[in-house]
């Protein structure tokens, strides 16, 4: 499709400006002539053009509610319509984060109660709702940790994080500065106790676990994984990405963890936007509740007002308050689902992973035969060996089928890795559709694997050159 | 109200395919003494109709005010149908991160030409797919300038957004950076004597804002040479994208990395949140920059295609040693950046003029007050600051009309005494601004 900069034609326009009510004003007599630009290059489309070609392009694009979207560890479920309209309600969107404490009660009655509500769920004494993300919310975790050692005027250096962890947790532990020791995983998919116990030492502020973990299973140990870490003065920190396996049925403050943050765009339903917005909530035990981001709402007698007197708290992460048009979308959804059906949707997305991994186990490697919990992690090393067929293949492939692929090559300790999330609001004749396509796919590796290495087939463009485009960088149109 | 289709004879079915008796030995992983033996605390469930009820009254306890005079760093703009119509095709809405580009082609052409628009309207070569906002955008760009030069001083002007220090201070004091503020002259902008001494040959980066917090645009090309001589990069921030419509970027005077708030290219107020950090640099940095970046390629036949790319820069690949944490952005609000910009194209800046001309008169209007003076004389586009007899006062007067009021300097600037920041958008019209001045009289 042409770029809106091809389509655009001199004089054409899309949008009127109102004319002027009050006295004309020339730039150029009140503002420098060296400080006014000289060209202003935007595409001028009419517009039933603009509508067109943003309508053209939405058809180049998947999102859920075309099909299924089992992407590991992304949680993609259903977004509902109603979160989406209560949003959207002017009372929430005309919202300035200025605005005198008066204009915004009932967005600030929202925020705190969904603060309560995340408390209970995750077991936690107090959450803050500011980060704007799932890594932003581990890195306040860690500012967080850091904060805490500093109060109590320890030095620790480093940071232990096993090897099955999402990417954004080193990354988030080094912007703090730390050194990230790396823990291995044992053989059953956990974490290897006698390394854990050798590498946590006094220099070391604590462990960042993800239960379960990215292999879908649930850290069976933890009770002694949280014993070691807290015997030598540690905290624990849970990426709570996968929190869609244990709503209702744990909290991660009774399994030991002192501090956890949530991706509400995964666990509570909000849509991830193309990659956002999402959000991070931070969530820790009494201890550390001092040093969260301010400014913080406090309840009165009469009414809900912010307040900084934290200061022990580590600052400011963002802006204002955080992404609050998602936050009343989590909490329309934890209202609408209750505590009833937040252990449902828990008990169908663990469910609906069983199945899907009992269903294709003969088909692939399991390296982890173990019941999972959220997600299933199959490794495509068979196909490799049989004929070549590679899992980006296995995913380009499904594509083919309908069907958005699974993460794959993650876990990173899983060689060709294919992460398969289905999440609870898929029916059984979606699994088992999917399941079919990837059984179907599994049989076209070995009797025609150039079929499956030449997929997709039914896309508007082929395998784009991937190595062309990070050789010669081509990020902004120049024409 | 259940988002799961399961009937119970589905379950059944499914826990006999797995050879499970029920569904609690899909649990038996997790300690006994660690399951919850009753329900969760939280209130009961609703239907749809239900929540839809609770939802709108909840809304309505909120106030819809008659008129804002407030931004300081959010703004009140019109924003086109369009953008509503476009960023709510689930298309777009219900979809990840475009990792798989072949069925991704809609979101990454768009956030190709989203890169595009904002690199030609901040006046660099580089622009990645958004950050969380612009306080975060600046904290970023301030941290990255630090990890590649090795320096640990980073400077900023007193006059960018006290938010956005704020979050900068957090983010330096993680990394073990120390920030030092300069000050400002009368005129509002940075004291250039100061900030000549506050540079040394450990800076990292200076950042500004223009227009700064007080609405004072800067004279980024006169700061240049002196953060560029001691070998430090330059940030330069905005609060108000709009004011791109008539202002020469940051870019083309000697900035190494524009960044700011794109919130009021076509996202509401939405109560701080969410909004867009924009990230745009000079091509050297490319490599460098945080956040995804889309590149555009041809596929297997040779056919235009675009792709995430450069991803070896990105934490997924480089873990800790990537200079930046950031994985999920801010897409659906970048999305309606682009459809914002290519509905009001070039007509940016007559919308900035409009602007500048209400700005003008509210400002004009409410200096007849008596006891009503100007705090700076530099020149600015839709915000300035007033000194008032009683800043409180005053909003409190505005509040009891509906009437959202200025900001209160004193909050972020003592020094600055009985001070109001205001703001002024196309939104205004003179009947209103005529009756502000009238209530305040």
């Amino acid at each position: 499709m042409k770029l809106v900069y091809e389509i655009s034609r001199p004089g054409r326009k899309a949008m009127e400006i109102p004319a002027g009510d009050c006295p004309g004003v020339d730039p150029a007599a009140v503002i420098e002539a060296g400080l006014l630009r000289d060209e202003l290059d935007l595409p001028e489309l009419s517009e039933v053009d603009l509508v067109r070609h943003f309508i053209n392009l939405s058809r180049r694009n998947f999102g859920v509610d075309l099909g299924f979207y089992p992407l590991g560890s992304c949680t993609m479920k259903y977004n509902p319509k109603v979160n989406e309209d209560i949003a959207a309600l002017e009372g929430f969107t005309c919202l300035h984060p200025y605005a005198p404490a008066n204009f915004s009660q009932g967005a600030m009655r929202l925020m705190y109660e969904l603060r309560a509500y995340l408390s209970e769920i995750c077991g936690m004494a107090d959450f803050t709702l500011q980060p704007a993300a799932g890594a932003h919310g581990e890195l306040t975790g860690i500012m967080t940790i850091k904060r805490h050692f500093e109060n109590k005027g320890e030095t620790r250096s480093k940071l232990l994080i096993p090897d099955a962890a999402h990417g954004t947790n080193p990354a988030s532990g080094a912007l703090c500065g730390f050194q990230i020791v790396t823990v291995p995983s044992n053989a059953e998919g956990g974490i290897d106790l006698e390394h854990l116990r050798e590498a946590m030492t006094e220099d070391v502020a604590g462990l960042m676990l993800t239960n379960p973990n990215t292999l879908g299973l649930f850290e069976r140990n933890i009770e002694q994984v949280a014993d070691i870490v807290h015997g030598k003065g540690g905290l624990l920190y849970c990426d709570g990405a996968n929190m869609n396996a244990l709503m209702g049925i744990a909290r991660p403050g009774d399994l030991g963890f002192d501090i956890i943050q949530l991706n509400l765009h995964k666990t509570f339903s909000t849509p991830h936007g193309c990659g956002g917005p999402g959000s991070g909530p931070l969530g820790v035990k009494v201890p550390l509740v001092e040093f969260l981001p301010v400014p913080r709402i406090i309840k009165t007698e009469k009414s809900y007002v912010w307040s900084d007197e934290y200061p022990k708290s580590i600052g400011a992460v963002r802006s204002f308050f955080g992404n609050f048009g998602v936050m009343v979308k989590a909490y329309t959804y934890i209202r609408s689902l209750g505590a009833e059906g937040l252990r449902e949707a828990t008990e169908d997305a663990v469910l609906n992973a069983n199945y899907i991994k009992e269903r294709l186990k003969p088909y692939f490697d399991l390296p982890y035969d173990r019941t999972c919990m959220h997600e299933c992690v199959f490794s495509g090393e068979r196909q490799v060996k049989e004929s070549g067929v590679h899992t980006s293949d296995i995913a380009k492939r499904l594509i083919d089928y309908g069907y958005h692929p699974p993460t794959i090559y993650f876990p990173l300790i899983v060689p060709e890795a294919i992460m398969i999330e289905p999440t609870e609001t898929e029916s059984k004749q979606t699994l088992d559709d999917f399941c079919t396509a990837m059984i179907a796919i599994a049989a076209e590796a070995k009797e025609n694997p150039e079929l499956v290495k030449s997929a997709p087939l039914s896309t508007p463009v082929r395998r784009l050159d991937e190595v062309l485009a990070a050789r010669k960088p081509d990020v902004c149109w120049l024409k | 109200m259940s988002y799961c289709p399961h009937t119970e004879e589905d379950r059944n079915e499914l826990l006999r395919a797995i050879g499970a008796a029920q569904l609690e030995d899909l649990f038996t992983d997790i300690p006994d003494r660690f399951t919850l033996k009753e329900r969760l605390n939280l209130p009961a469930a609703l239907s749809e109709q239900e929540v839809s009820v609770l939802m709108a009254a909840v809304a309505s306890e909120n106030m819809v005010p008659r008129m804002t005079l407030l931004g300081a760093g959010a703004y009140n703009h019109y924003i086109p149908a369009v953008v509503r119509h476009i960023t709510s095709r689930s298309e777009f809405y219900t979809a990840y991160t475009p990792y798989q580009a072949e069925m991704s082609q809609g979101i990454l052409q768009i956030i190709y030409e989203y890169q595009s628009m904002i690199a030609k309207l901040t006046g660099t070569q580089v622009a990645n797919a958004s950050m969380y906002d612009g306080a975060t955008a600046m904290a970023e760009a301030a941290v990255l300038a630090a990890k590649s030069l090795g320096h640990s001083r980073i400077v900023v002007a007193r006059s960018v957004h006290p938010e956005y220090r704020r979050v900068l201070s957090t983010y330096a004091w993680a990394n073990g950076y120390e920030v030092a503020e300069v000050g400002f002259t009368p005129s509002g902008r940075i004291d250039v004597n100061a900030l000549a001494t506050a540079v040394s040959d450990n800076t990292a980066a200076c950042l500004i804002q223009s227009p700064n917090f007080f609405g004072v645009i800067e004279d980024v090309a006169a700061l240049e040479p002196l953060v560029h001589k001691c070998g430090a990069l330059l940030v330069a921030g905005f609060t108000e994208a709009t004011s791109l419509g008539i202002l020469k970027p940051a870019g083309e005077m000697g900035a190494d990395f524009v960044v700011g708030e794109g919130q009021s290219f076509g996202n509401p107020l939405n109560f701080g949140g969410p909004y867009l950090g924009i990230f745009a640099a000079s091509d050297k940095f490319l490599r460098k920059i945080p956040g995804r970046l889309v590149g555009m390629t041809v596929d297997k036949e040779g056919n235009r295609g675009f792709v995430l790319t450069l991803q070896t820069r990105e934490q997924h690949i480089r873990r800790e040693k990537a200079t930046s944490n950031i994985c999920s952005n801010e897409a659906l609000c970048a999305l309606a950046a682009a459809v914002y910009l290519v509905s009001v194209g070039k007509n940016l800046k007559t919308l900035a003029v409009r602007n500048l001309e209400k700005a003008r008169y509210l400002k004009t209007r409410l200096l007849e007050l008596p006891g009503w003076e100007e705090v700076f004389s530099g020149p600015t586009y839709n915000e300035f600051v007033l000194r008032c007899p009683e800043a409180k006062e005053v909003n409190e007067k505005l509040r009891k009309q509906r009437i959202v009021g200025g900001y209160e300097m004193a909050r972020a600037y003592p020094e600055l005494g009985e001070a109001l920041l205001f703001c002024a958008t196309e939104m205004l019209t003179k009947d209103g601004i005529d009756a502000v001045v009238s209530i305040l009289k």
